[in-house]
């Protein structure tokens, strides 16, 4: 456990390292670094509905999310859609800081988001990626990614089942970057205590929740001693109050290694921004693509789901190509997020189903169905279960 | 960064070959700045400076390691007698020494690799915790090795879920997140500065696009995370666009970190006809998921290549446990040791020795413990050299 002095010197530290408004961000933050237990959340109903904040995103985003529109609509699901479309593409569109505000506006009102990925063009400099910046505002600081191999859908690797928990608002993506002479470039990586605690807890509680039998650390602390290490240390001090879970700690170049060779032996993993992010991508290579990882980013009072590999898909935008099962069952954690079980269930057990019997696979999926065709497919399914 | 100061006087010496284009000019720099204008263009990024001895062999230094290192460093030595290698070793100790509370390494080994130009290296153990530097580190930084060459390559043999992989990854050693400048700015609250210089940038580049053509490759990949790390992994990305124009025969692209990851594990092939760069980090992480696509890091080799020396090494650990008991596999070494033939450009050598080494491992009939046999180092040595 932190000491209360060190832990309000670190939130007093990053209020002031943040660049957001302070009235916005100051109480909020405060609250956010308290345990994760009470961050099990449940936003209110109105006329019998919830109102959820719908990001399409970029490429195959507006596709995906239509599918979702359909399935949710044809099950009746209780969710009424507050939709915008921000988008991070270059178009001379000069509202798209303004859409990305309401969007935050949104979000922050709904507690509630199923969002798509927005594209971060690599030529404009000066602007931070909308992602990262929607989760940097919101304090969504914790990604999951659920990594599971699909029954009767043929990979290299069998039997894989892990989740990557992934600290979402600080490290590599801090964003904080400057020239100090031509040529010669410094990014700084951040890494605090508070939200290092704040993940392994996060980490720990979830493992907890879903009947997970270990929890690995994973790190750079052998080069990046203090950095790094402030985030191993960290967890091991956090681990000691869960005593009934198994925890170890890899480095993160031969947890990639472990990761292609045999991911059967994870379970749980937690660790900074960027190995996240490289990791997640393994993963998903390893059980068949981004198109099928589901994920979800949570904050203390705000949860955003979004599909676990964060690929915008502009190659494949607009030909009816995408495969909308990652986006559909980000929808379904969504669901159940909100106890709604039984469309949940309903709405995964069709989509695996789908994808098992191998009738209706898109293309990432080496079939030739197109995204309306699964999405039909997946509605079958459905209405034969009724 | 201070710490490192000392072991900027050789890094300088050898920005003279990876001069930067006449437009850019160091601002602060001014040290290095002479050497851009001093010296004219060489024709090649790291060469073998190397001179054979009036026997006609070259010596090599040869730093055999912890552990398993003395086993395997043996298997080297035998199979290179066994097939008429003309190279002599120079046994050095590297045990590292507190020198002002620096870590450095004895002045006898560091005088050999700078007299021979060329080292082979073993598994060497870094103690934990104490404040100690890694030796791999410092070994880097004192001869200022600034690109790590890892080729990975399927062993026929030894069974993987990936078949046919053929991968080359380069990276850079130097500076990156591997910077070593770290602080912590109040308690609970580190900072760990990645940095991304144009000159280290350049100079790993253009090796890059030199080893494509060497081992007639004719596409290189800059790997990057520029959509966050806009200016960092942007410098490298730019760069690489600048020094691409310099190899017209070689096509350049450029790939997002997340997908690299993505498509490498997904089916690693289409990456076969590349060279992969990137920045220390990446490197790091994806050079030890490639060893894990063909079972493991004892089976593939890794060269770090400086302007005045290269030190070939195998990256595995040192294995304390089975030390001594003649079970440990020097795959990895001999392998290393074949891209240092490879380095000093003798070919011919390279080519028989790794001819047997890969037909011994397709036979499968002598596998050390690891691989699934039940051969002993000797034993597995031996059937290499019968190959020969």
């Amino acid at each position: 456990m932190l000491s209360r002095s060190s832990a309000r010197s670190a939130q007093a530290l990053l209020r002031g390292a943040k660049s957001t408004p302070s009235s916005v961000l100051a109480p909020s933050m405060t609250r956010s670094l308290a345990t994760v237990q009470s961050d099990i959340f449940k936003p209110t109903k109105y006329g019998g509905k919830y109102t959820v904040t719908l990001i399409p995103g970029d490429g195959i985003g507006a596709e995906v999310a239509e599918s979702v529109k359909t399935v949710f609509k044809a099950d009746n699901v209780p969710v009424e859609w507050e939709q915008i479309d921000v988008s991070g593409v270059e178009t001379g569109n000069k509202h798209a800081e303004e859409l990305f505000r309401e969007s935050l506006a949104s979000l922050r009102r709904n507690k509630l988001g199923l969002k798509g990925i927005l594209h971060t063009p690599v030529e404009r400099s000066g602007h931070q990626s909308f992602n990262v910046a929607l989760r940097q505002e919101l304090d969504i600081y914790a990604s999951i990614v659920l990594i599971k191999s699909i029954p009767g859908y043929q990979t290299r690797h069998k039997d894989v089942d892990l989740c990557i928990i992934r600290e979402n608002t600080e490290g590599e993506y801090s964003g904080l970057e400057h020239q100090s002479v031509p040529g010669v470039v410094e990014s700084l990586k951040i890494i605090t205590r508070a939200k290092s605690e704040r993940i392994a807890k996060f980490a720990f509680s979830f493992a907890m929740a879903n009947n997970r039998k270990k929890v690995t650390c994973i790190h750079k602390a052998n080069i990046m001693k203090l950095a790094d290490g402030l985030f191993r240390n960290t967890f091991k001090k956090v681990a000691e109050d869960y005593p009934s879970l198994e925890t170890g700690d890899m480095i993160v170049d031969n947890a990639s290694m472990q990761a292609v060779s045999k991911p059967q032996q994870f379970d749980v993993m937690v660790m900074p921004n960027l190995y996240g992010g490289i990791l997640s991508n393994i993963g998903a290579a390893l059980v068949g693509g981004p198109g099928i990882i589901p994920g979800c980013n949570m904050g203390r009072d705000i949860a955003v789901f979004e599909p676990g590999c964060r690929h915008v898909g502009l190659d494949i935008q607009g030909k009816d190509q995408a495969n909308p099962s990652a986006m559909l069952l980000s929808g379904a954690m969504l669901l159940r997020h909100l106890g709604l079980d039984d469309h949940a269930n309903r709405i995964s057990k069709a989509v695996y189903d789908v994808i098992s019997e191998g009738k209706f696979r898109t293309r990432d999926l080496g079939g030739n169905a197109s995204t309306h065709e699964f999405t039909r497919a997946v509605l079958d399914k459905m209405e034969a279960a009724i | 960064m201070l710490s490192s100061r000392s072991f900027a006087a050789p890094a300088r010496q050898c920005l003279r070959q990876a001069r930067a284009s006449p437009r850019w000019v160091p601002a602060t720099v001014q040290i290095s700045a002479r050497f851009y204008s001093a010296i004219p263009a060489k024709d090649k990024v790291a060469k073998f400076n190397g001179t054979k001895n009036k026997d006609g062999n070259y010596t090599v230094t040869l730093i055999e390691g912890d552990g398993i290192g003395p086993e395997i460093a043996q298997s080297v030595k035998d199979i290179f007698s066994a097939a008429k290698v003309p190279i002599v070793w120079e046994p050095v100790d590297v045990t590292p020494q507190l020198k002002d509370g620096k870590t450095v390494i004895p002045d006898a080994a560091i005088d050999s690799v700078k007299k021979n130009y060329v080292a082979l290296k073993g598994p060497l153990a870094t103690p934990v915790g104490k404040g100690h530097v890694s030796l791999n580190l410092t070994l880097r930084r004192t001869f200022n090795l600034f690109a790590n060459v890892r080729p990975c390559r399927s062993i026929a043999g030894y069974k993987t879920p990936y078949d046919n992989v053929d991968t080359h990854l380069i990276r850079e050693n130097t500076e990156g997140e591997y910077s070593g400048i770290e602080h912590v700015v109040v308690d609970g609250v580190v900072q760990s500065i990645k940095l991304i210089t144009k000159a280290a940038s350049e100079r790993v580049l253009r090796f890059a696009f030199q080893y494509a053509e060497e081992i007639g490759k004719n596409k290189v990949r800059a790997v990057h995370k520029a959509t966050i790390m806009k200016m960092s992994d942007g410098l490298f990305l730019g760069t690489a666009r600048e020094v691409s124009k310099e190899f017209p025969n070689v096509e350049f692209d450029a790939e997002l970190l997340d997908n690299t990851c993505l498509k490498m594990v997904t089916d690693p092939l289409p990456y076969n006809d590349k060279v992969l760069v990137m920045p220390n980090l990446y490197g790091d992480i994806l050079s030890d998921m490639c060893a894990g696509l063909i079972g493991g890091l004892g089976l593939t080799p890794s060269g770090n290549i400086g302007d005045e020396c290269s030190i070939f090494e195998a990256v595995h650990g040192s294995a304390p446990d089975i030390a001594g008991k003649g079970l440990a596999n020097p795959t990895a070494l001999l392998l290393s040791s074949i891209m240092m033939l490879r380095h000093m450009g003798l070919f011919d050598h390279a080519l028989k020795v790794e001819k047997a080494i890969f037909d011994t491992l397709a036979d499968g009939k002598t596998l050390t413990g690891d691989l699934g046999g039940k051969a002993k180092t000797h034993e597995y040595a031996a059937a290499i050299i019968s190959k020969l």
